[in-house]
């Protein structure tokens, strides 16, 4: 009988799978220094961010591809094509940046950046992630807890929604001129949603800073609702009384609802929701879950509501 | 050499489907090749329809009468792009699921506008043959203006498919209009210029 034996490779000639699964991003960061340095100021380079404190992945399902994430985005202030962010977003500055806090609440203050993460601990979130048209990836985002951010603030009791800004820069930001969306791109949440676990205020990707195309330098992550809800590059946060007007709403109002959880079987207008098509494969066949999957920690919030109604 | 042109004009007219072949198996659709697809498909389709309305409009300007002998390839070619195109949906949206679909056509007013556009478009293909032409007479022509409200159907289809009407949609839209609009003055005009006849008058 013949026993094959492996053959010997040495351990230190073996990648390490994180490594092995970040091979993409080691080559585009690659590309990316080389066409920084051809043409220097448009491509913006992502920083590695240290101290990511806790790993959290609430999917067993294969992670979406760096250069996947980063080249089909919905980001309408640089155009309406999926791959119009990647092409025009590196225009936009993301640093120096301040974000607004204000509204309803005891302590409002103007944050940079650095100042308004710096308190607490970076988290890695592999989050499914689902467009309300369909299509849904696998995402490893890293970010706080919005609800760090909100309790810092000390919103009174008068601030029942949370509202969000996108940034709004006609010149560095292409897709402005072609109109069509009621800018700025504004989104808003409920309290209770805003103050869950899962709801995070992501500042990277796969371990580095944001691209531009995904909403550099901050953005809202909100898994088990309809990716439009999470507001890109984010400039001011407002707590409010009352339901805030929000983009998409305000464009085809039968199509999107304030609430926009996912939800298989309310399927507006547009959609069939039922269905959804994880990218890169062809077939819309995955049957699409009751909170994208996240309604053992959602649902509770939404007990006794007609989401058929308040979709 | 009306041969040659014929040829050739048939291989451009498939290169877009080469071009989805090739970066299907190769990866380069990006990260949703299945919408590439069903885009492509689309925009070529209607591209064809407006270039096969286009073929009156060309002949009557310039008077080159030989662009007629085009006409039916490209038609078909509308035809066959419109057909990939409703085969996409079947296949990679709804993968063959014929309850589901019978279920979204008339749900989904886009989707039954582009459904509607197909249908109208079928019974053109299939009697674009010269047996066709023969058995029909005249009334294959009545029959083929079909086309007219077959593009309508699909612009409207294109429109409210997108989130937002800007762009593409918007071009294509304005030069079916033109197509149109010049049909409906050639016909009023010849129809003014046609000797009015006496009103009898009752004596």
């Amino acid at each position: 009988m013949l026993i094959r034996k492996g053959t010997d490779i040495k351990s230190s000639d073996i990648t390490d799978e994180p490594c092995y699964l970040r091979r993409r991003e080691f080559i585009q960061l690659a590309t990316g220094a080389m066409i920084g340095a051809l043409a220097a100021g448009t491509a913006e380079a992502q920083t590695p961010l240290p101290n990511i404190a806790k790993h959290t992945v609430t999917t067993d399902e294969k992670v979406n591809s760096f250069q996947e994430i980063t080249s089909y985005n919905n980001y309408y202030e640089f155009g309406i094509g999926k791959n119009d962010p990647q092409r025009y977003a590196g225009k936009l500055t993301t640093s120096p940046w301040t974000v607004k806090i204000d509204g309803a609440c005891a302590k409002p203050a103007d944050y940079h950046l650095e100042d308004l993460i710096k308190p607490f601990e970076l988290e890695e979130r592999i989050y499914r992630h689902r467009c309300v048209e369909a299509w849904s990836m696998v995402i490893p985002w890293v970010g706080i807890p919005l609800a760090s951010v909100v309790k810092r603030a000390e919103p009174t009791s008068k601030a029942t929604f949370v509202e969000f800004t996108t940034v709004l820069r006609p010149k560095e930001m292409p897709g402005l001129a072609s109109g069509g969306l009621n800018w700025p791109y504004t989104e808003g949440l409920r309290m209770d949603e805003a103050m869950h676990p899962l709801t995070l205020l992501a500042v990277g990707l796969y371990g580095n800073t944001l691209m531009n195309q995904n909403g550099a330098p901050i953005r809202l992550v909100i898994p088990w609702k309809y990716g439009f809800k999470g507001a890109k590059s984010i400039v001011r946060i407002r707590f409010v009384e009352k339901m805030p007007r929000t983009s998409w709403v305000e464009q085809n109002p039968d199509w999107y609802g304030f609430y926009s959880n996912v939800n298989p079987n309310v399927s507006p207008v547009r959609w069939d929701q039922s269905r959804e098509k994880r990218l890169p494969g062809l077939f819309a066949t995955r049957k699409t879950l009751m909170f994208n999957g996240y309604a053992d920690q959602v649902q509770s919030m939404y007990a006794g509501m007609d989401l058929k109604r308040y979709y | 050499m009306r041969r040659i042109s014929k040829v050739l004009l048939f291989v451009l007219a498939l290169s877009p489907v080469a071009w989805l072949a090739w970066g299907l198996l190769h990866g380069t659709l990006g990260a949703n090749p299945a919408e590439t697809i069903q885009l492509q498909t689309g925009r070529w389709a209607l591209k064809f329809l407006l270039v096969t309305l286009a073929v009156t409009p060309v002949r009557r300007v310039t008077g080159w009468n030989v662009v007629i002998q085009y006409r039916r390839m490209l038609g078909l070619f509308a035809f066959f792009y419109a057909s990939l195109h409703f085969t996409s949906y079947i296949v990679l949206d709804q993968f063959f699921d014929w309850n589901a679909m019978f279920r979204d056509i008339p749900k989904r007013p886009f989707i039954l506008m582009g459904t509607l556009a197909f249908l109208l478009l079928t019974p053109l293909a299939i009697t674009s043959t010269k047996g066709w032409i023969r058995r029909l007479g005249r009334r294959w022509q009545t029959l083929h203006r079909l086309i007219y409200l077959a593009a309508c159907c699909a612009i409207v289809h294109f429109a409210w498919k997108v989130k937002v009407i800007v762009g593409d949609p918007v071009i294509y839209a304005v030069i079916l209009a033109a197509l149109l609009g010049f049909r409906a003055i050639w016909f009023l005009r010849k129809r003014n210029a046609r000797p009015r006849r006496a009103v009898p008058q009752s004596a």
